[in-house]
């Protein structure tokens, strides 16, 4: 069941409310000094024309208002507006007042949300509507994802795969983020994000190949599990390299917009992954070649066992995208809901403005980092259980959904059991597929094999004629 | 050198400058598709970094999803290799990136898995460290962990390296054989402007990732007759750009000049000495070394890269292993000391033509 993601559009409820930029940056004072809310009207929705609705969200230019200048002045006492300094990077207002920037906001940024944790809609919200009919795929991709990672996680500790990376407590990350986007989206992600995937139409059985190593993974047998990559669902290969994938998808990005592509590059990394040099020069390109990129942050609190206290000590990651002239939001990441508007409107501003977004997603990371971790090591028990079952993104949107009278629990106890099924059934397929044959260990290191490696492969081959059983006899030769 | 000529029929000329004198050319093979412009030949005398500039203008102009950038590349470059693409093609091809080296070739990975030609540049390769995470563990690597659905074979990454007279510690570095040691990469070396060319046009097209070093010392200083239409020169094939048989000498880059002085010294002393152009670092030509090494039976190799884990023990390494029975004498190794770069002592560090020379006798005379 493909979904064609260009008739999104046709099913999508007129509900866009308010979208506005504001200058929190500005403001390094206290209180009183929000800038002003820029509305806009709710474009008309056409439905036979569903590019019509995108070009009138294109035309609305999200400007950031200005500070009113009587704000300044409170804090600067001795400012006179003729006092302007003409250096290279353009004119700027002098003080002869002393006065460092501090290395906070008195407040955090606060985060956008629009569903609370009972899944009821917060009133007064602006969110961008779905169908009913995407809201269920996107609970039932959610719940797909999250039993996937339940059972392949398994299937790790049965030993019957050698490693596995959940991304339980994220799902409303990976599919809500994903519903936003179009196929034409290039996908640059980390590791952490499966259920973009999965929303594009990469079967369970391809995933389990993969974790398998067998002859049908895509990557030929070549990389860890839950290493995936597929050009046909637009998705780059993950490596387990932090953040080199970002200045990737700046690259990318750069390329759709020369092509003049209605698309954009996505690409998601952690908490951790933003303190890595590839987040400064991927930020940093992405808005000097005003590269139309979506940096999705999945700030879910650890870093394997390095909490964010010990990772930054800026208010997270939403207010770096200020120092390099990105645009960016805080989003509730459990909020599938607020998740889908903010990545469906950063898409729109990067398009049509040429610019990168940063989105901000705070979450929890309720499983270990990877199996081969145990976090009960440090972190306790209670606090994973808490975000587990109170604050579980799933079960939260199952709550909208079936208020809206979209779902029931009898679609409920159904999806599981099929879902689990098929899992099931994809892993003792993928167990029993031949595995991939030996000569892909040389190719495809380049486009042609050079001179070394017909000479390698040779050696290798004569060295298991001779000596089989220092070799799984699993691979063909 | 006049036997060369002979078959090819070309002129060249051969410019001579204060310290090095520069080898001639002997003609490389052009690739069959340029057969057609072959009548209309002309040929003009360029500098090194003239022709590295037609190059790059040949390649804009041929592939309208190529692109330029790096730092200062807008105004031409801190050595003028980029001068007239920006002018030519326009800002959203030939840019000024922000000054980091990691952020230049992840950004050029990325242009190049989306099917574009990708030509970075590095300021002086003595900064290519910070983008080595993102040569080795992305580019390199690109293709073969996505079991070929992507590739980022459209990116070239160009550097100036070598020692210039007055470089010091981070204007002088030879920094090839980190590289060379990273399956996934090539890794091309000129020696001249007509090389300089056609090597950097193959390596441009070439479907795979490439760092392209240029003798920084060459820019200026190396001039020839340079083709002017496009042409390409083959990547992985090593040139014997001097005939002999007493000893073969390999070689790539500005070290080339040098060590062709030896040649021609060791002459006057009956010594006939062999000289290649390894011109691709990896995958390089052993079949071409080997054959030669089995007519003379000696070999030598000379780098300005520190001697210890240089490619040159690479090269000795893989010829001992092929031909140990035919060798006369040990491979000879003549490169850099194993310091970083000294500013005031480089003639102490450089791997002279006498010290070449003196171990060219000392192989001979084993």
């Amino acid at each position: 069941m493909a979904m064609r993601m260009r008739n999104v559009a046709n099913h999508v409820k007129s509900r866009m409310g308010l979208l506005s930029v504001t200058n929190h940056g500005a403001s390094f004072s206290s209180s009183t000094h929000i800038g002003k809310f820029l509305a806009i009207s709710p474009p008309v929705r056409d439905f036979k024309n569903p590019d019509a609705n995108f070009s009138k969200i294109a035309t609305c230019r999200f400007e950031s208002t200005k500070a009113d200048s009587g704000r300044l002045g409170s804090q600067y006492s001795s400012i006179d507006s003729n006092q302007v300094l003409d250096f290279p990077g353009g004119k700027v207002a002098f003080t002869p007042e002393m006065k460092f920037l501090s290395e906070s906001l008195k407040e955090r940024i606060p985060c956008y949300r629009v569903l609370d944790d009972n899944g009821q809609l917060i009133e007064d919200s602006n969110f961008v509507g779905v169908s009913s009919e995407i809201a269920r795929k996107i609970y039932s991709d959610m719940v797909t994802l999250q039993t996937m990672d339940t059972i392949f996680y398994e299937a790790q500790r049965q030993g019957r795969i050698s490693f596995y990376v959940t991304a339980i407590g994220e799902e409303a990350i990976n599919i809500a983020s994903a519903a936003a986007l179009t196929i034409d989206d290039l996908v640059v992600p980390q590791y952490r994000e499966p259920g973009v995937l999965l929303w594009r139409g990469f079967t369970l059985q391809e995933f389990a190949d993969q974790c398998f190593s067998n002859r049908g993974d895509s990557c030929k047998g070549r990389q860890m599990p839950a290493h995936y990559g597929s050009k046909k669902h637009n998705y780059f290969t993950v490596a387990s390299t932090i953040a080199s994938q970002l200045p990737h998808a700046v690259g990318a990005a750069y390329s759709l917009k020369m092509d003049g592509k209605d698309a954009c590059a996505v690409t998601y990394f952690g908490d951790g992954g933003s303190s890595e040099g590839d987040f400064h020069a991927a930020l940093n390109f992405a808005a000097v070649m005003e590269a139309p990129v979506i940096f999705i942050c999945r700030n879910n609190g650890w870093a394997i066992s390095t909490p964010i206290s010990d990772q930054f000590r800026s208010d997270g990651v939403v207010v770096r995208g200020q120092a390099y002239g990105v645009r960016s939001i805080r989003v509730d990441g459990n909020d599938a809901l607020a998740m889908y508007s903010a990545v469906y409107a950063a898409r729109q501003m990067a398009i049509s403005e040429h610019r990168p977004i940063l989105v901000e997603a705070l979450t929890y990371r309720v499983g270990h980092h990877t199996t081969s971790d145990d976090s009960t090591k440090y972190r306790s028990v209670d606090e994973i259980e808490r975000w587990r079952l109170a604050r579980d993104p799933v079960t939260r949107f199952q709550k909208w959904i079936e208020n809206n009278g979209w779902w029931s629990s009898e679609a409920e106890s159904e999806l599981r059991s099929s879902v689990r099924k098929q899992l099931l059934n994809a892993i003792q397929v993928a167990e029993r597929v031949e595995k991939p044959p030996v000569a892909n260990i040389f190719s495809d290191v380049y486009d042609i094999p050079p001179s070394n490696l017909f000479e390698q492969e040779k050696w290798l081959r004569e060295a298991i004629k001779r000596h089989p059983q220092d070799y799984p006899s699993v691979f063909p030769l | 050198m006049a036997s060369c000529l002979r078959r090819y029929g070309r002129r060249l000329s051969v410019s001579i400058c204060e310290k090095r004198e520069l080898s001639t050319a002997c003609e490389g093979k052009v690739i069959q598709q340029q057969q057609q412009q072959q009548q209309q030949q002309t040929a003009k005398l360029l500098n090194l970094c003239s022709a590295i500039n037609q190059a790059l203008h040949l390649a804009l102009e041929t592939d309208p999803r190529s692109y330029v950038f790096g730092e200062d590349v807008s105004f031409g470059g801190v050595f003028r290799c980029t001068t007239g693409l920006t002018e030519r093609f326009g800002k959203n091809r030939v840019f000024n990136t922000p000054l980091c080296e990691q952020g230049i070739v992840g950004f050029g990975i990325g242009l190049a898995a989306m099917g574009n030609r990708a030509i970075a540049e590095i300021q002086f390769a003595d900064y290519i460290y910070p983008a080595f995470d993102q040569i080795v563990n992305e580019a390199a690597k690109f293709r073969y962990r996505s079991g070929n659905q992507y590739d980022c074979g459209g990116l070239t990454i160009r550097a100036p390296y070598g020692a210039v007279g007055h470089g010091g510690h981070y204007h002088s570095q030879s920094p090839e054989a980190f590289f060379c040691h990273v399956p996934g990469i090539k890794v091309v070396i000129p020696r001249s402007p007509q090389q300089a060319k056609g090597l950097l046009l193959s390596c441009i097209r070439d479907p795979n990732p490439v760092v392209f070093f240029e003798p920084k010392w060459l820019y200026r200083l190396a001039v020839e007759e340079v083709p002017e239409h496009d042409y390409m020169l083959p990547l992985s094939e090593a040139e014997v750009i001097r005939e002999g048989s007493d000893i073969t000498l390999v070689g790539w880059g500005a070290q080339l000049s040098i060590m062709e002085q030896a040649c021609t010294d060791a002459e006057k002393d009956g010594i006939s000495c062999e000289l290649i152009d390894l011109k691709t670092l990896i995958p390089w030509d052993k079949e071409t070394v080997e054959t030669s090494v089995r007519k003379t039976g000696r070999l030598l190799i000379s780098h300005e890269a520190p001697v210890t884990g240089g490619f040159g023990a690479e090269i000795s390494a893989s010829i001992v292993e092929r031909c140990f029975l035919r060798l006369e004498a040990p491979v000879a190794r003549v490169c850099g000391l194993d310091t970083p770069f000294p500013l005031v002592f480089e003639p102490f560090y450089m791997p002279t033509k006498n010290k070449i020379l003196d171990a060219i006798k000392s192989t001979v005379n084993y």
